[in-house]
Parts: structure tokens; C-alpha cells; sequence
């Protein structure tokens, strides 16, 4: 087992969804059990299935110095850094500890694969539109390009693409630069965006439902796809009312592509490995924020791995139902629903969840409760079988 | 940025011509020529059957990454990883985009599944049977260098060795013109925290430039490869330092402004 952590600060944190700009509108739509999914209105070929939108993407065009990274996911980033003053909080923390010091841990699944896609459908013979021949549009790393010319930052910067994982890793990933002494911050960003790949892709692997999400009700069917940005500041030291990173696991399935162990093997891992670095038992955890994802094989398999390992106490619950699946985004998105538990004392209950599945205990949350929040996990869990659980806890009042 | 030490245990390297490190490393001291029966990379690790379905960067990371874990002393299902490249699959981001844009619903489950950036580290888990923790990053032309910081991060954080494995495969159709590669090219390391063993690269992210005339003096061949492939070409400076045995200092791009300085101790 690995050796405890020391805890790292999230000095500043925010989201941007099909709930809205800001915390401010994820505390409210949780609150009032208010889901941001809606019918697909996006695709051109129609596709039956409710989708996580964040409005007012194609309106809101990158400013002229940044054209060279203009597609929706960056525009997404472009709109969801600027919520609750994080662009201002992050260029401060660049100030305070030096450029070179801080580094831009970026995450995605798909990245700016819906610039890619557009180009296809409007060849100029057998070449991308003039518009489109843009390199820094047509890589992994164009989150990653368009944030650290934005920022400034010249510590560490890469992407991270482990699919639905992605955005969790990188709070592992800023711990550990920040153990080795090689930085003094790190801003993370998650994002992903709607885009025909992801769509139509799950689609075909039959994982969509015809209906917005049910996560953990007997009769789900599949996930919807949403889109997000979230962000947050991970520094050594912070104040003493701020959030804490106090752990986490990751590891692999080893077992299919696209399905998860049917045991929760890799699950078990992530969150044996989560513990172990925060020096906890399962029995010290308040709430976790699954990854459920209303697929029938994951939420099964989730929900064994939570009715074996923890009490009654613990509570538990899926908000897809509120954001959709927002994929390489969904680690960080749901880092934060974990962040304004802690805060609010609120359990988010499991939207849509009706008739839960047998295999649920007791942990599961329906509907929202009040509860004191000191420590809070969440899971995400990818494609090639890539898991990652993360441990917070509440910032103690000075 | 305070260096950071660590060593190599192995190496597994696979181009057109180039099966394997050992003779990689005697073309890159002049001392052997390019085998042209060398065409496609053939992971023993994966089944027959997976060898015939995998798509390329699957069998070039897995090749790579097998024989970097042959060249040292662990075992494949003990040891995390970093897996990292430039461009991500293009043959199936070229099939995907021109099929969203003909028949949508016509996509193929597989490939869908097959495209996600952590594929080459979803089916190297599953034939290595480990259940350790990986990785998969990109860095677009700095990919190399920043997925070595990461390895060497990990082994450091947290005192153990890492397989990284850094690949990329040809680009397809219209994309052909923005994120250009014509060849195969992967390389592996194990990478640990530095102790006796040899050879040691001590690492630190500086903001500048990289060195220019990184690739001068090597043979043909191995500037063909750079031409043809980007993570050759990120790559081969350090792999040639290695290969000549030699203490060397080189700095490697490590982004649009920044460099990754490597002291390497033969």
C-alpha cells in the first residue's frame, strides 16, 4: 500500500455546464434537483438522446489573439475559465510564484476533435477548408496550447487523455509535482466538448439512452453526453478554509476496452490506493461522487464495489442525471459537486434514479440530503479500463 | 526547476528497418545499416489474433514497451506507466471524421472504442496482465519531453520504476497537411530512481529554446526518420546521446517556450 500524502490546497475552483457558468449556478440546480439535460438539438443526423449543452458556445467567438485555437472545446474553456474569477485567481498565483513554477496540467478525452470533424464535412477537394489548416486545432494537446498562451505559465504543460478518467488524473499528477518540489502550483483544467465522435461513437457501442440518464435505477438504460469545463488551483499551502487534495489511487482494469471488470477490480484499486494516501478507512468517508454513468455493466458494478466496502454511513450518489456524461471533463466536474458538498453540507441525491437496482445498498442517495461533509471521494473511470478515485477534505474554519 | 536524477534500465525501440534498440543503436553509431525486411512491428505479447486486429500504434507501443521490460529486471505486470504521442491514432481519426461525415450511424463500435487517446495503454494492460496505474499524454511536438518529465516524476514521487512508451504512427487523408507523419517510430524506457546503475539522465524544464542542430552528424537514415516521424524526431537526440555512450548535455523542446535540459551520464 502506498505511503500517506501530504495534503495539497485548492485555493480556487470552478465549473461550467449544462447547469450553468459558475458554482453559483451548479449549487442552485443541485438544490433544487433541477437536471441541465435536455433533448439532442445538436447533431445534424438525428440521434434519440438527451444531452448535457452549455448554451451560447457559437456566439461567443476566442478574441482575434487566440484565432488560432478558435473550435467549441476551446471556446468552452475560453468561457468556463473566466467563471467566478479563476482566469484573475490563476494569473495571481503565476505572479506569486513565478511563471516557470507553476505548472498546466490539462485533461481531455476528445479535445478539439469537433474542429476535425467540421473540416470533413466541408472539403475543399481533398483538403481541409483554408480556414481549418490549422495545426494547433488538430491535436490532443490544443486545450493545452490555446490555455498556456492565455496564461503565460512555463512550468510543466501537457495533456492528459485517458478518456473518461482524464480529468481526475491530473490532480494526481499536480501532487505529486508539487511533492517532488519541482512546482508551487498547478492550474488544472478538464474540458470536452459535444462532438459527432462521441455521440455517434457511443451509439454504436449501444451505451446511449434513448431517455435522459438513470443512474442506478433498474430499468437505466445508457448514458447522455454532456460537455464541461472545470478548473481548479491546487497550491502547497493555502488558507486554512480551503479545500484540501488529501488522496488518491489509480490503476487499470486489465481487462476489455470499452467494459468495465466485472469484479470492480480496477475500482477497488483506485479507491484502496485513495485511502491508503490519505491514511483513512473507508469508515471516515462521508459522501463519494460516483462515477456512475447509468451504463447497466458500470453502475453494477460500482454499486458492489460501494456495498462492500462501506457502512451505511457513507453516502453515495450519481449526478449524471443533473450534467450528463461529461467525459474527460466529468473528474474535474465532479470534483467540484464534491467540493460544494463539503461546503454546503449537501448530499446530491441520484437524479432520475426511480427504482434503484437490487444491487444498491444502503449508501445510495436518491434524493438530496443535508449532512455534515468532511470527507468526500469521487470515482472516474475510462475507456481501456483507466480508474482514478480522488479524496477531499473540507477546509477547517481559521 | 531542480533537477531531477533518475536511470535507465532498458530500452525498446521499433522504425521501418530498425526492429529493436541493439541494432538501432549500432545504425546510430554508424556501425550497421537499415534491414528492409522491417516493415511492421510484431508485439509477441499480444495473441495472433489481436495481432491481426490491433491497429498500429496498439502494436507499436506494445512491441516497444515489451522489449524495454525485457531489457531490465521487471517483470510487465508489476510496472506503471506513461504512455505518450503526438497525434493520437490518425488512420482512425481520418476514418472516424469521414465517416461522421457520410454515414454517422454507420461507425464502428470497435474503432470508436479503439480511438481514444489510451488505447496502445488499455490493450498494453490487458496483455501485460497489470493492474499498476497508467498514463496517456500528449504534448503535440513537445510530447517526448514532457512525457519523460512525467515518468521521471512518478519513479521519483513515488520510488519506483516506470515504463514510459512514446510513439507515433502515419497520418491518413485530409490531415495529412496539418499533423503530418509518414512512418512508423516508437521508443521505450524504463525509467527509476537514479542509484548505481548507468546510464543516469538528470533532468530540468528550463524556459529558452531547445538546442538547434540537434540531429547534425547522424547518419542518413536516422534524419530520414526525424523527416518522417515526430516523435523520432523528439526523441532520436537523446537516443544517439545513449547510444554513444558518452556523458552529453542536450536540451529538447519542451513546449513553445520552454526546453527539457538532460545531462546524460554514460
Amino acid at each position: 500500500m502506498p505511503e500517506t500524502i501530504d495534503p495539497v490546497y485548492i485555493t480556487a475552483y470552478t465549473a461550467t455546464s449544462a447547469l450553468g457558468r459558475g458554482v453559483g449556478d451548479h449549487l442552485a440546480a443541485l438544490r433544487e434537483e433541477r437536471s441541465g439535460l435536455r433533448n439532442n438539438d445538436f447533431t445534424h443526423v438525428p440521434l434519440t438522446c438527451a444531452i448535457g449543452r452549455v448554451d451560447g458556445l457559437e456566439q461567443r467567438a476566442l478574441p482575434d489573439a487566440f484565432a488560432a485555437y478558435e473550435c467549441r472545446n476551446n471556446r468552452l474553456a475560453w468561457l468556463g475559465i473566466e467563471a467566478d474569477g479563476f482566469l484573475d485567481q490563476a494569473r495571481a498565483a503565476i505572479d506569486r510564484c513565478g511563471a516557470d513554477r507553476v505548472a498546466l496540467l490539462v485533461a481531455t478525452s476528445t479535445s478539439s476533435i469537433g474542429g476535425t470533424e467540421e473540416g470533413y464535412t466541408r472539403l475543399d477537394g481533398e483538403r481541409f477548408p483554408a480556414d481549418l489548416l490549422r495545426s494547433a486545432v488538430h491535436t490532443p494537446h490544443s486545450l493545452g496550447l490555446f490555455l498556456e498562451q492565455l496564461l503565460g505559465t512555463r512550468g510543466p504543460c501537457l495533456t492528459t487523455a485517458t478518456a473518461c478518467s482524464s480529468s481526475a488524473k491530473i490532480f494526481a499528477q499536480a501532487e505529486r509535482m508539487i511533492r517532488l518540489g519541482i512546482i508551487d502550483a498547478a492550474i488544472l483544467a478538464g474540458v470536452d466538448s459535444l462532438c459527432g465522435s462521441v455521440l455517434f461513437g457511443f451509439n454504436a457501442l449501444e451505451l446511449v439512452a434513448a431517455e435522459a440518464c438513470r443512474p442506478f435505477d433498474i430499468r437505466r438504460r445508457g448514458i447522455s453526453i454532456g460537455e464541461a469545463a472545470g478548473f481548479a488551483l491546487i497550491e502547497r499551502q493555502g488558507a486554512a478554509g480551503k479545500p484540501r487534495l488529501i488522496g488518491w489511487g489509480e490503476s487499470s482494469d486489465a481487462h476489455h476496452m470499452s467494459t468495465p471488470h466485472p469484479q470492480g477490480l480496477g475500482a477497488q484499486l483506485a479507491l484502496e490506493g485513495a485511502l491508503a494516501r490519505a491514511g483513512l478507512g473507508a469508515e471516515a468517508v462521508d459522501y463519494i461522487n460516483l462515477h456512475g454513468t447509468a451504463t447497466p455493466k458500470n453502475d453494477e458494478v460500482e454499486a458492489g464495489v460501494v456495498a462492500r466496502v462501506f457502512s451505511a454511513r457513507t453516502r453515495a450518489s450519481s449526478s449524471k442525471g443533473w450534467t450528463g456524461h461529461t467525459l474527460g471533463a466529468a473528474g474535474i466536474l465532479e470534483s467540484t459537486v464534491c467540493l460544494l458538498a463539503m461546503e454546503h453540507g449537501l448530499i446530491p441525491g441520484t437524479l432520475n434514479c426511480a427504482e434503484p437496482d437490487p444491487v444498491c445498498g444502503p449508501q445510495i442517495a436518491l434524493r438530496n440530503e443535508s449532512a455534515d461533509v468532511r470527507i468526500a471521494l469521487t470515482n472516474s473511470f475510462g475507456f481501456g479500463g483507466s480508474n482514478c478515485t480522488l479524496a477531499f477534505a473540507r477546509g477547517v474554519p481559521a | 526547476m531542480n533537477v531531477l536524477e533518475v536511470c535507465i534500465e532498458g530500452i525498446g525501440l521499433w522504425a521501418p528497418g530498425w526492429p529493436d534498440w541493439p541494432s538501432a543503436r549500432a545504425g546510430l553509431r554508424g556501425e550497421a545499416q537499415a534491414n528492409a525486411a522491417v516493415v511492421t512491428p510484431s508485439p509477441h505479447l499480444l495473441a495472433a489474433a489481436e495481432r491481426r486486429r490491433a491497429p498500429l500504434p496498439v502494436l507499436l507501443a506494445c512491441d516497444v514497451a515489451a522489449q524495454a521490460c525485457a531489457a531490465s529486471t521487471h517483470a510487465a505486470d508489476t510496472l506503471a506507466s506513461v504512455f505518450a504521442s503526438t497525434h493520437g491514432d490518425l488512420v482512425i481519426t481520418d476514418y472516424m471524421c469521414s465517416t461522421l461525415a457520410t454515414a454517422p450511424r454507420e461507425l464502428s463500435p470497435i474503432r470508436f472504442h479503439n480511438s481514444v487517446h489510451n488505447a496502445p495503454a488499455g490493450y498494453w494492460t490487458i496483455a501485460a496482465h497489470c493492474h499498476a496505474a497508467s498514463t496517456s499524454i500528449s504534448g503535440w511536438y513537445a510530447s517526448f519531453a514532457v512525457a519523460l518529465l512525467e515518468a521521471a516524476v512518478q519513479a521519483l514521487a513515488d520510488n519506483r520504476p516506470i515504463l514510459l512508451a512514446a510513439y507515433d504512427t502515419p497520418s491518413a487523408g485530409p490531415i495529412v497537411d496539418v499533423s503530418p507523419a509518414a512512418c512508423a517510430f516508437g521508443v521505450a524506457m524504463l525509467i527509476s530512481p537514479a542509484g548505481d546503475r548507468r546510464p543516469t539522465l538528470g533532468l530540468g524544464l528550463h524556459e529558452g529554446r531547445a538546442d538547434e542542430g540537434l540531429m547534425m552528424g547522424l547518419p542518413a537514415a536516422f534524419n530520414e526518420l526525424a523527416a518522417a516521424n515526430p516523435m523520432a524526431a523528439q526523441s532520436l537526440p537523446l537516443l544517439a546521446a545513449l547510444a554513444a555512450a558518452r556523458p552529453a548535455s542536450l536540451k529538447i523542446a519542451a513546449g513553445a517556450h520552454s526546453a527539457l535540459a538532460i545531462e546524460v551520464r554514460a
